[in-house]
């Protein structure tokens, strides 16, 4: 059971990648993404074009470092995964949700495109990768550690714990510190009163879409690494997301944060009983329980 | 190919469009006369199937019990299948629409859409249920002793279009009535609908397991004309995605607009199949994906540029009023 709660926890914080980003987007731009499941594919799959594609191409050696299962190239595509991503999240706003947003469509249309949006990304994932399973490095799982109460660990994913950890803090202190994480927490709490405080609210669009773009790559990039690549990944990320998401109450990024590692704790937990491809439904059914019995989440107010 | 070949082809074009045109007429009522954003249609789909084929097939015995595992077989005829499959499909709605009408729009589209993955699940890993991915076969088609099996498709066609007319003929009634007149005005204000006494999550309600009653029947004209149902049928982009195009496409709040997006979509879905001819060899396979990201790209296209649809909505709500 402890083994299977520090599962809980690795899965969780890649679920709190996702749900941080949806939760800034459903927040600040107000609409719920249903594509924000494939930009999580969309990070994992440019990472693997870069690890087994150009990388190796201009020469970046193969090696891995110690007991982790990567190496160099790992290192390089991670942040130009995420920059990538949160490129296309803003591209897909212009191109768009911008337009939608401008001829005054509401939110359902927006949620609608981006169930559009969502197929769109699997698409294209498919016709480059097709649909079989994809690994970042090919050969057998490195051997667990053992700590204490007979948890096994993989050395992997106690770096995935502490890029998520790094990236949170980054986010926290962007939030709290900067003039624009401070425009950006202004316009979640109120839209009308940040654009007559003269916030430019379509910079701040754009600014959410990076982020919530970045680490939802950040996040695909980790599941890969801790699991396999698969162009459903992301989809069967996205009913987790949202259950974290509303848990944490909408735009919430800390609720969003303890959203995600409630779920992922119960979804590996649940592995103990049921079997383990009704991650999605035991998601499901906590996401159920909240809207019966808090819909605004465990930070909403009443 | 020559002509026979050629109509027994438009006839099961014509079927299969009918059915989904079916589903687009559920997915109107609650999206286009109410605007219930349900994106799990792929789960009433499913459930819909699977409720007739246990409803009109006898449970296996001697020794095919061995090889398909189903939790009962009622042997009933295909017009209890129909609604059977309509009343459990209404019921799922209601205990859907229980936590989640009262809350924005996009509860229900998440609830929906988690309801369609679980149950999808559900048939696919419990064997004691439905023979899990195996899925359930040798469902019976009505008249099939009338003519030679090689024209029933004929007669399926007539009753696919008779069942479509009829629900057809049931909304615009409905739609028409002051209950359809309340489903509207929820759709465009439902703070002033709430004002004037009507009772909101009653009427959300109302339409929300109506409309999916429809895709109940919808699932089991499905069930009854392939036969043979397994759980990889009702993904979310052939149960889902689909009919939203074509709802989109033919103009939300029409039902005449459902049924022609229905088959409008299905034409171009069919037609790209052409498409497969002209790719290199080694993306034959990934064919689909591509037809697919065409429909994805035309959805967004629609939803920019007509939103509307091809009919847009029929603004009369009353016979008396011009």
């Amino acid at each position: 059971m402890a083994e299977l709660i520090v599962y809980g926890i690795v899965l969780g914080s890649i679920i709190a990648l996702g749900a941080i980003g949806l939760s800034l987007v459903y927040g600040i731009i107000r609409f719920a993404n249903f594509a924000h499941g494939d930009l999580m594919s969309a990070g994992a799959y440019v990472a693997l074009f870069m690890v087994t594609g150009v990388l190796s191409w201009i020469g970046v050696p193969d090696n891995t470092f110690g007991p982790i299962s990567f190496g160099w190239r790992m290192v390089i595509a991670f942040p130009i995964s995420m920059a990538v991503v949160a490129v296309v999240a803003i591209l897909l706003d212009r191109i768009i949700y911008q337009k939608l947003r401008t001829k005054g469509s509401g939110p359902v249309m927006l949620a609608m495109s981006s169930l559009g949006t969502s197929f769109i990304i699997r698409m294209v994932i498919l016709i480059i990768w097709g649909s079989d399973y994809r690994f970042y490095r090919p050969g057998l799982m490195r051997p667990a550690l053992e700590l204490p109460w007979g948890i096994k660990i993989r050395p992997d994913q106690i770096l995935i714990l502490f890029v998520v950890l790094f990236l949170v803090v980054l986010l926290h202190l962007f939030l709290k510190r900067t003039k624009m994480g401070k425009a950006m927490r202004a316009t979640a709490d109120n839209m009308q009163l940040a654009l007559i405080s003269g916030i430019d609210t379509e910079r701040i669009i754009l600014w959410t879409w990076g982020i919530g773009g970045a680490l939802a790559a950040a996040g695909g990039i980790l599941y890969g690494i801790d699991v396999q690549l698969h162009a459903r990944m992301g989809w069967n990320f996205l009913i987790p997301l949202f259950a974290a998401t509303i848990l944490g109450s909408i735009g919430n990024i800390y609720g969003a944060l303890i959203g995600g590692l409630t779920i992922g704790i119960a979804q590996q937990v649940s592995t103990a009983f049921l079997l383990p491809t009704y991650k999605i439904a035991v998601a499901f059914v906590i996401m159920i329980l909240i809207l019966l019995i808090r819909p605004q989440g465990i930070f909403g107010k009443e | 190919m020559e002509l026979g070949g050629i109509i027994a082809y438009l006839v099961s074009f014509a079927i299969m469009a009918g059915i989904y045109a079916v589903f687009c007429l559920g997915l109107n009522i609650q999206w286009g006369y109410t605007g219930l954003f349900n994106i799990g249609i792929a789960g009433f789909f499913c459930i819909g199937a699977y409720a007739t084929a246990m409803i009109t097939t006898p449970k296996p015995t001697g020794i095919y019990a061995h090889y398909v595992k189903q939790l009962f077989g009622l042997n009933l005829p295909f017009i209890t299948g129909l609604l059977g499959a309509a009343i459990i499909c209404g019921i799922i709605a209601f205990l859907i629409g229980f936590p989640t009408l009262k809350l924005g729009e996009d509860y229900l589209a998440i609830a929906t859409l988690g309801i369609a993955e679980t149950f999808r699940l559900i048939f696919n890993n419990e064997y004691w249920l439905a023979n899990g991915p195996r899925g359930l076969m040798g469902l019976p088609q009505p008249f099939d002793g009338l003519v030679d099996a090689k024209y029933y498709n004929y007669i399926y066609l007539i009753i696919v279009v008779i069942i479509m007319v009829v629900i057809y003929l049931l909304i615009e009634r409905a739609i028409r009535s002051p209950w359809g007149r309340v489903l509207r005005a929820v759709r465009e204000d439902e703070v002033s609908a709430g004002m004037s006494g009507k009772n909101i999550f009653s009427f959300k309600m109302q339409s929300l397991v109506f409309g999916a009653m429809v895709m109940g029947i919808g699932g089991a004209l499905y069930a009854h004309y392939t036969k043979s149902i397994s759980p990889a049928v009702f993904t979310p982009l052939y149960g889902t995605f689909i009919i939203w195009v074509m709802l989109m496409a033919g103009g939300s709040g029409n039902n005449k607009g459902a049924i022609l997006g229905a088959y409008a979509i299905w034409a171009i879905w069919i037609g790209t199949t052409f498409l497969t001819d002209f790719l290199p060899y080694t993306l034959k396979a990934r064919a689909p994906y591509i037809r697919f990201l065409l429909i994805g790209i035309l959805l967004e296209i629609i939803l920019i540029y007509r939103p509307q649809g091809i009919f847009g909505e029929e603004k009369k709500v009353s016979k008396l009023i011009d």
